[in-house]
């Protein structure tokens, strides 16, 4: 893998009242696929669609319909598995998983048991410069996702909308490599960044494009390592699974809820129940889903209506060629060709909107420059207006431009501030060189007329002058008043320099 | 395999069809003779032989990403017992 040099970090220790615990963690995410139609319908994926528009007799499973595989989903499952450099299965096979709830018209949901299209992979998982962790996956398979229920909209009915029902999803598993709530959050934003670069999934997890179900267990330090050398589950703890985490905030802390309450029963005595448990952000802790416990017989077989999938390597190639540069590599590469810290790679690189803008700036001028430009005062105001980079009003020329007028000392450093200011808002879409000629915002570094205006503060202040001499440090209010008297054109440098000269200082 | 009397009412309920108690034993012992029957099949010796997954030799079918269904919201609810606003409404489920 083409990736810096990282450590391992240490997994989360828990102090309990008898002794240190560790949590171990194992992630199920879902992801809907970037798809216009479903997965097996043509029917629009479209969010926030009016009910039941979206929705084909495929999907509200009237009888006699047969589904169909939309390419593109099996693309883009092949792509996700190439992202997390895991082995494409040339055949897998479509099962059905049964059982029954009102969003679910047919039955069952089609998925993938024990064919899957994507085997086992790895994804690297940043905490902090120069610390990762390294995920196995365990495999990937397609599947469908169900409707909506609505349940407060009367108080003895709920109400079923099959917009989402039959979308595509790719469930990545995880191995349970991840050993704290702080990894968990990293695991499913590295798996939304590597997503959205190869633009399988949005990502976007307010509308649920990507959610995630995490097993948590609690076990003593050292058991961990026992199991990773002998692949033992049982020398694990016995594990509950949370569903549905649409936030990398809740997830973090329903896994500390959970694990505080894992450990709470067993240093009671007490042993903890396989189950699944539901998180409420409101309460800040996890509770039991009885219902679904019965419903776990699921009596999975192949489906009738679908034949297996068979793709070829010429295929698997294809789409292999077609990929991004991804996120390990593209910081690797910013790290090395522009000189920069991990942490600002990192920052460039999180989105690769943001990397294809700072690339285009940083064409022809010093990369460390160009960084410091995007990242603390591009991003800066992005933030602060809450704007993505595709809102930025400043193009990546324009600030090029005026990092040029920096670097050439036509304009100071904070001139080159204010000048990005004026393009963000009433110079909109204005050359910077052009701009600063128009408005005179050249800096002086004539040092002629740097130095009259200097001899002038001196004359005017001889009291100063006797005090900077005996402290040096009093020499920047003759700058200041310097930068006053030309109108802050001066070029400071220039006139630090002369004002020292002049003071003797 | 045989299935017992209390196999059968898991799997009645499972698939959530209502059998009365005194029909279960009854129910059990032909689910047993089905399976029964079935089980014959495992006495031909498929050693080597690949699982057939199609009676003619041709490929799962794919097709092109494009919305072609949809809007036909009367005809998808047409059928249910009750509709409230363009939403099918069900008894209250609710975890």
């Amino acid at each position: 893998m083409e990736a810096l040099d990282y450590r391992e970090p240490q997994a989360k220790v828990l102090h309990g009242a008898q002794g240190d615990w560790e949590i171990v963690i194992g992630m199920e995410v879902h992801a809907q696929v970037l798809s216009k139609s479903k997965l097996f319908s043509g029917a629009s994926t479209a969010f926030g669609a009016e009910p039941n528009t979206n929705v084909s007799l495929v999907d509200a499973a009237m009888p006699g319909m047969l589904p169909v595989i939309n390419d593109f989903c099996v693309e883009q499952a092949v792509r996700a598995g190439l992202g997390l450099n895991a082995r494409i299965n040339l055949r897998s096979v479509f099962d059905r998983k049964n059982y029954f709830y009102p969003d679910l018209p047919q039955g069952y949901q089609i998925s993938q048991f024990k064919h899957p299209i994507v085997g086992e992979g790895e994804v690297l998982v940043d905490m902090e410069p120069g610390v990762a962790r390294k995920v196995r996956i365990e495999r990937i398979h397609l599947e469908q996702d169900a409707g909506k229920s609505i349940h407060d909209m009367d108080p003895s009915l709920s109400f079923v909308d099959l917009n989402r029902t039959g979308v595509a999803l790719m469930e990545i598993v995880s191995r349970p490599d991840i050993r704290g709530p702080e990894e968990a959050a990293e695991y499913v934003r590295k798996l939304r960044q590597i997503l959205r670069y190869l633009g399988a999934c949005d990502g976007n997890m307010q509308e649920g494009s990507l959610r995630a179900d995490v097993n948590v267990s609690v076990c003593k330090p050292g058991d961990y390592e026992r199991f990773r050398e002998t692949g033992d589950f049982s020398v694990l703890g016995t594990r509950c699974e949370i569903k549905n985490m649409n936030s990398m905030r809740f997830i973090q802390q329903a896994i500390d809820y959970e694990a505080r309450r894992q450990i709470a029963i067993l240093e009671d005595g007490g042993s903890v129940d396989q189950e699944t448990r539901l998180y409420d952000p409101n309460k800040g802790e996890t509770r039991s889903m009885r219902s679904k416990e019965e419903a776990h017989d699921y009596r999975y077989f192949p489906d009738p209506d679908l034949l297996p999938l068979e793709i070829d390597e010429a295929y698997v190639a294809r789409v292999r060629d077609s990929l991004p540069e991804l996120p390990d590599a593209k910081k690797k590469r910013f790290v090395e060709a522009y000189g920069m810290t991990e942490y600002d790679a990192s920052v460039l690189t999180a989105e690769h909107e943001n990397a294809a803008f700072f690339e285009a700036v940083a064409e022809g001028r010093d990369g460390k420059t160009a960084a410091n430009w995007v990242i603390n005062e591009l991003f800066g105001r992005l933030n602060k207006e809450g704007h993505s980079i595709d809102e930025s009003p400043v193009s990546a020329q324009q600030l090029g431009g005026v990092i040029d007028l920096v670097s050439s000392d036509a304009i100071s450093g904070k001139g080159g501030k204010d000048v990005l200011d004026l393009l963000w808002s009433e110079e909109k879409g204005a050359d910077p060189a052009e701009l600063v000629e128009r408005k005179g915002m050249k800096q002086v570094s004539d040092t002629g007329a740097i130095e009259a205006a200097v001899d002038e503060v001196i004359a005017a202040n001889p009291d100063k002058v006797a005090q900077a001499q005996e402290k040096p440090s009093l020499a920047g209010w003759f700058v200041g008043q310097v930068m006053k008297a030309t109108g802050g054109k001066a070029n400071p440098k220039a006139v630090n320099q002369i004002v020292r000269e002049k003071l003797g200082v | 395999m045989s299935i017992d009397k209390a196999t059968a009412a898991r799997v009645a309920h499972l698939a959530r069809i209502r059998v009365k108690d005194e029909d279960l034993e009854t129910l059990a012992a032909e689910l047993s003779g089905i399976l029964g029957w079935v089980e014959q099949l495992g006495e031909v010796d498929v050693e080597g032989v690949e699982p057939m997954t199609s009676v003619t030799p041709m490929a799962l079918r794919r097709r092109e990403d494009a919305v072609t269904d949809g809007g036909i919201r009367d005809k998808v609810l047409a059928n249910a017992p009750a509709t409230r606003e363009g939403f099918f409404a069900v008894p209250k489920v609710v975890e």
